[in-house]
């Protein structure tokens, strides 16, 4: 249940990039979770539903994009999607591939909307 | 509406700790280890096993993860070398931040180095870097061989596996080939090595690995920065 961890993590962050958007409401954050990142995407919504309850920031939508996992050939340069974990090329069947994505878990962006009201701000996220 | 780009990591904080930490450990020659599996895959025997083993004057610190008690810590204390507890009262992992205060009060010169224990479990430890310069998995032939492939993860980026329990295989059905194989698949060439931590040089390979990383730590840290 690493996903709680996660959860204040993407509020922290969210909180920080507003920093710098004086009047600007958080609407949606978005993500990309790598399949081999050991998040699961449901628990994580769980998590970041529960950190938000009772702020400001009720209803801030998360949008997690789950990424598979792609390798590059060393040898001939294919890049392919990895289908039950054969990590060999699928071009030429050399064992020799590099991951390219599939271990993220990265922020995509941030979707706000500004109405010159005043920022709101999460209490309680350190 | 507007739509503001996002590029860092999730776990960008836990990373920056983590990077710090990994240069204090390049810059004083430490080798870092973090051992993870799942809860009774013998990662305190190991621990202890090993540094009963150890040449007395390599300097050895160990920091055990667990959500309660001091139980580890008080096991390995008894090798004479410095242990600290982290207990995590809940958390499922350890975190950079756990591991920079718990180091505080040593000193990088004065070590070699330096084992993680991790909580046990499978899952969140792997998204956490802790700075080590290697994880390492571990998983007993008294669990099943397809444990690589339902928590690819962990296996994915653990640079060594080691299959613990080895002087069970007799009793137990279990396929070591197959769970190398496993490994990998989700993890080609991936280090592999099998260890008994209760029969005689149950650990010569794991030892000699150590020897090896220990070896290579010292030069880097004789070697100029990269940046």
């Amino acid at each position: 249940m690493h996903e709680l961890s996660i959860a204040e993590s993407i509020l922290e962050a969210v909180r920080k990039e507003l920093v710098n958007h004086p009047g600007a409401h958080p609407i949606r954050v978005g993500l990309r979770i790598g399949e081999l990142a050991a998040v699961d995407v449901d628990s994580l919504a769980f998590c970041f539903e529960a950190v938000l309850a009772g702020t400001d920031w009720e209803g801030l939508q998360l949008d997690a994009r789950v990424c598979p996992q792609r390798r590059r050939c060393n040898d001939c340069g294919n890049e392919f999607a990895v289908v039950e974990y054969n990590a060999r090329c699928t071009v030429c069947a050399s064992s020799s591939t590099k991951t390219i994505s599939g271990d993220e878990l990265d922020f995509d962006y941030l979707e706000v909307e500004t109405d010159g009201t005043p920022a709101t701000q999460v209490q309680g996220v350190e | 509406m507007e739509r503001l780009p996002l590029k860092s990591k999730v776990l960008n904080e836990n990373q920056i700790i983590a990077e710090s930490l990994r240069e204090r450990f390049r810059e004083h020659g430490v080798l870092c280890l973090n051992l993870i599996s799942g809860p009774g895959s013998g990662k305190t025997a190991l621990l202890e096993r090993t540094l009963a083993s150890l040449d007395p004057t390599t300097r050895v610190c160990v920091l055990t993860g667990d959500i309660q008690t001091d139980n580890d810590a008080q096991r390995l204390a008894k090798y004479g070398f410095p242990v600290k507890q982290i207990t995590t009262g809940g958390t499922c992992h350890l975190d950079g931040r756990m591991i920079e205060k718990h180091l505080a009060a040593w000193n990088l010169d004065e070590i070699d180095l330096l084992f993680i224990e991790n909580v046990g479990n499978l899952v969140c430890p792997s998204s956490y870097d802790l700075g080590e310069a290697s994880k390492i998995v571990l998983l007993s032939v008294t669990e099943g061989e397809d444990k690589p492939l339902k928590y690819p993860s962990i296996f994915f980026k653990s640079d060594l596996f080691l299959l613990t329990k080895i002087d069970l295989l007799p009793y137990v059905p279990f396929n070591a080939n197959t769970a190398e194989a496993n490994a990998r698949l989700v993890h080609p060439g991936m280090e592999i090595v099998r260890v008994s931590s209760t029969v005689e040089g149950g650990l010569d390979a794991w030892l000699a690995w150590l020897e090896q990383r220990m070896t290579r730590a010292h030069e880097d840290a004789l070697a100029p920065a990269a940046n």
